[in-house]
């Protein structure tokens, strides 16, 4: 069993939903996103996604594809993001950690050794947006001979002769993209989520973590009310974007400000119930 | 492996071989998978064939002909080269072929607005035109690049009453112009259409899109049994993603004495680092939906393509090209960027046809096997495109200013 399941279950235990960020690995070097990633434990993240940089992120809004376009630039390579895993583990974090990203790096660095090496450094889950449950049996068994969950995508078009489909084989949690549409654009109504949320439940036991257009603490702390987990992204990712100069060279408060806007927005989900 | 028939393809899950397949996001597989059950029905509904097939003759100019190019073949001095004219359908290329195809069902399944990715705009036309056709709302994706590159389409396009969005995402080019139309697709599920301009792309768009294009080898075939009583001997046709050469070849897939040619685009040449030759250069991955040979890293980062051919300028090729491939029924060959000028002005200057520079590229591999073909070979070139679009590329490759 992966970290994710007794995360979760501890905090339902406690009555608090999961605070999940995501930032994509590599971006703006590695050095800062490695910064970044060892601050986000003590700035209240539960669950850490972290992005596998991909040059066509075609389900992603302008925020995500321009931090993986920034980390590739800048040298970010699976290797290098597994590294960062590695690394992050050595120096005792047990915040579990998804990958999320595409599916053809991990296509290109080969399967079985990816989940193989991925479970070495540390991985919990892999969340890849373009392999649907279709067509992800060959990822899935290697993965979780691994230990490793396949974390599914449920979303506004998945209606109730898929969400079976869906659930079954995933494990970690159901992510429920709230929104139709790319990451970091409109935002959905709480009361929206809670009734897919529920919908979701009909079928799964597994927890449900809601994700897309959460940008501010009021927003995820309304999310946390309905949902076992609030994802925040482009809102974190930005904050890397208007920390680099026109060169690309981080300024010297953008970790301080990344980290202080995740307590912010941990906070926020800490209140929502 | 000889297989009894090279048709059958793809699987229920759009697989053909270990290639194809569904590789989207979740929010669009439930729309995708509707995609293909109303194409499906649509195939078997005689009103919509019937309406398909009405437009293919009054609007497009369809049947094409199939020309015998004279002084070509005497210039050469070997095969009997016969075009297949389908720059002479409306709007100038193939494209509309499966422009109308899937404006229609676009049509049947109630959406009101159409996307549509482009590169040299000839695909974006398309759809601008079929949309203004049946009055639906179009937007087309180009990259920052080709909007410059390729001016009087993206004005043609705005004359058709389409919206040219530019595409400053990744690298600006046709591949990111595809990312952008996936993003607006999934965030406008509801009402929109994506008409793909190519045999790539989630089940069923290889599929579809090979299905509304083999109108072209279906009439060559009738046409070369009328004019010379027996089928070609070779068929040659430029490859992008490739929906010419299967909509030339899929009809003769069976025809084991019809050898197939289908020529990339090597650009500067396929051991340099400015090629768009997906089955020469590239290796097997996932990009846009399905799985395909891609131009890419060894980390699985897709690569810009480059071609003198905007057309053909893409990192991937239809995922049933590389079963063909594989299978060894369709050769796999390239020209580069200065062999389809070549190919170009000696069109112009034999046959009186301006080609497209991307049919310049079949027309290239001709040039190079004619001459020791003998007599009685008969070669069938899918001139898939005129190049009235490229005279201001060439006209700056001559060093000459217009």
């Amino acid at each position: 069993m992966s970290r994710l399941t007794p995360c979760l279950a501890a905090l339902r235990a406690e009555n608090h939903a999961a605070f999940v960020t995501f930032v994509t690995a590599g971006d703006p070097n590695h050095e800062t996103s490695f910064e970044i990633l060892m601050g986000l434990p003590g700035a209240g993240a539960d669950i850490i996604e972290l992005g596998m940089p991909f040059t066509d992120p075609s389900a992603d809004g302008p925020a995500i594809d321009k931090a993986a376009q920034r980390a590739i630039k800048a040298g970010a390579n699976m290797k290098k993001t597994l590294s960062m895993v590695t690394a992050f583990r050595a120096a005792g974090h047990e915040t579990p950690i998804v990958l999320m990203g595409y599916f053809n790096p991990i296509y290109a660095y080969g399967i079985e050794k990816f989940c193989t090496d991925a479970a070495t450094a540390g991985v919990d889950g892999l969340i890849v947006v373009d392999l649907p449950p279709e067509e992800d049996a060959e990822l899935l068994e290697p993965a979780n001979a691994n230990n490793i969950d396949i974390v599914r995508l449920a979303t506004p078009t998945s209606d109730d002769a898929r969400l079976p489909a869906i659930v079954n084989g995933a494990s970690g949690f159901v992510y429920y993209v709230a929104v139709a549409g790319v990451t970091g654009g409109k935002s959905a109504s709480a009361d929206d989520i809670g009734e897919a949320v529920n919908r979701i439940r009909k079928y799964t036991d597994l927890p449900v973590a809601v994700g897309f257009g959460i940008r501010t603490a009021e927003q995820a702390g309304a999310i946390a009310k309905h949902a076992d987990a609030a994802v925040v992204g482009s809102a974190i990712v930005s904050l890397i974007e208007n920390g680099i100069d026109a060169d690309g060279t981080p300024k010297g408060d953008l970790v301080e400000n990344v980290l202080n806007f995740t307590q912010t927005l941990a906070n926020g989900v800490r209140s929502g119930r | 492996m000889a297989l009894n028939s090279y048709r059958t393809g793809p699987d229920e899950k759009g697989h053909f071989g270990n290639y194809g397949g569904r590789y989207v996001s979740e929010t669009l597989m439930p729309l995708v998978m509707q995609v293909e059950q109303e194409f499906k029905a649509a195939m078997q509904d005689e009103k919509f064939l019937a309406e398909l097939d009405e437009l293919n003759r009054q609007y497009i100019g369809r049947p094409s002909p199939l020309y015998y190019a004279e002084r070509l073949t005497e210039h050469l001095g070997g095969a009997k080269i016969y075009f297949k004219r389908e720059e002479l359908n409306h709007t100038g290329a193939h494209k509309i072929n499966h422009a109308i195809g899937q404006v229609l069902l676009a049509k049947r399944m109630g959406k009101t607005r159409v996307i549509a990715e482009t590169g040299a705009g000839q695909h974006g036309v398309a759809t601008a035109t079929v949309a203004a056709r049946f009055g639906l709302k179009c937007t087309v994706f180009m990259g920052e690049v080709d909007i410059e590159r390729q001016k009087p389409n993206v004005f043609r396009m705005k004359l058709l009453g389409a919206e040219v969005k530019p595409v400053t995402s990744g690298s600006a080019t046709l591949k990111d112009a595809m990312n952008d139309a996936l993003r607006d697709w999934v965030t406008n599920v509801h009402d929109t259409f994506y008409i793909i301009g190519t045999v790539a792309g989630p089940h069923p768009y290889p599929m579809m899109v090979r299905d509304f294009q083999s109108i072209i080898g279906r009439e060559t075939k009738e046409q070369i049994l009328a004019q010379e009583g027996r089928l070609p001997d070779s068929l040659v046709a430029c490859i992008g993603g490739g929906s010419n050469a299967l909509g030339l070849f899929h009809d003769f897939l069976d025809d084991p004495d019809v050898q197939m040619f289908a020529v990339e685009a090597s650009g500067h040449g396929v051991d340099t680092d400015k090629n768009a030759a997906s089955i020469a250069g590239g290796k097997p991955g996932v990009l846009h939906g399905n799985r395909t040979y891609l131009l890419q890293t060894e980390d699985g980062q897709i690569e810009e393509a480059h071609s003198i051919s905007a057309g053909l300028d893409y990192p991937g090729i239809g995922p049933e090209h590389v079963w063909l491939h594989e299978a060894g029924r369709v050769n796999y060959v390239s020209a580069t960027d200065d062999e389809a000028m070549e190919a170009f002005q000696l069109c112009c200057r034999t046959e009186g046809i301006i080609p497209a520079l991307e049919s310049s590229h079949g027309l290239a591999h001709i040039i190079r096997t004619a001459g020791d073909l003998p007599k009685d070979h008969i070669c069938v070139l899918n001139l898939s495109g005129r190049g009235d679009k490229d005279i201001f590329t060439v006209a700056k490759e001559l060093g000459q200013e217009i």
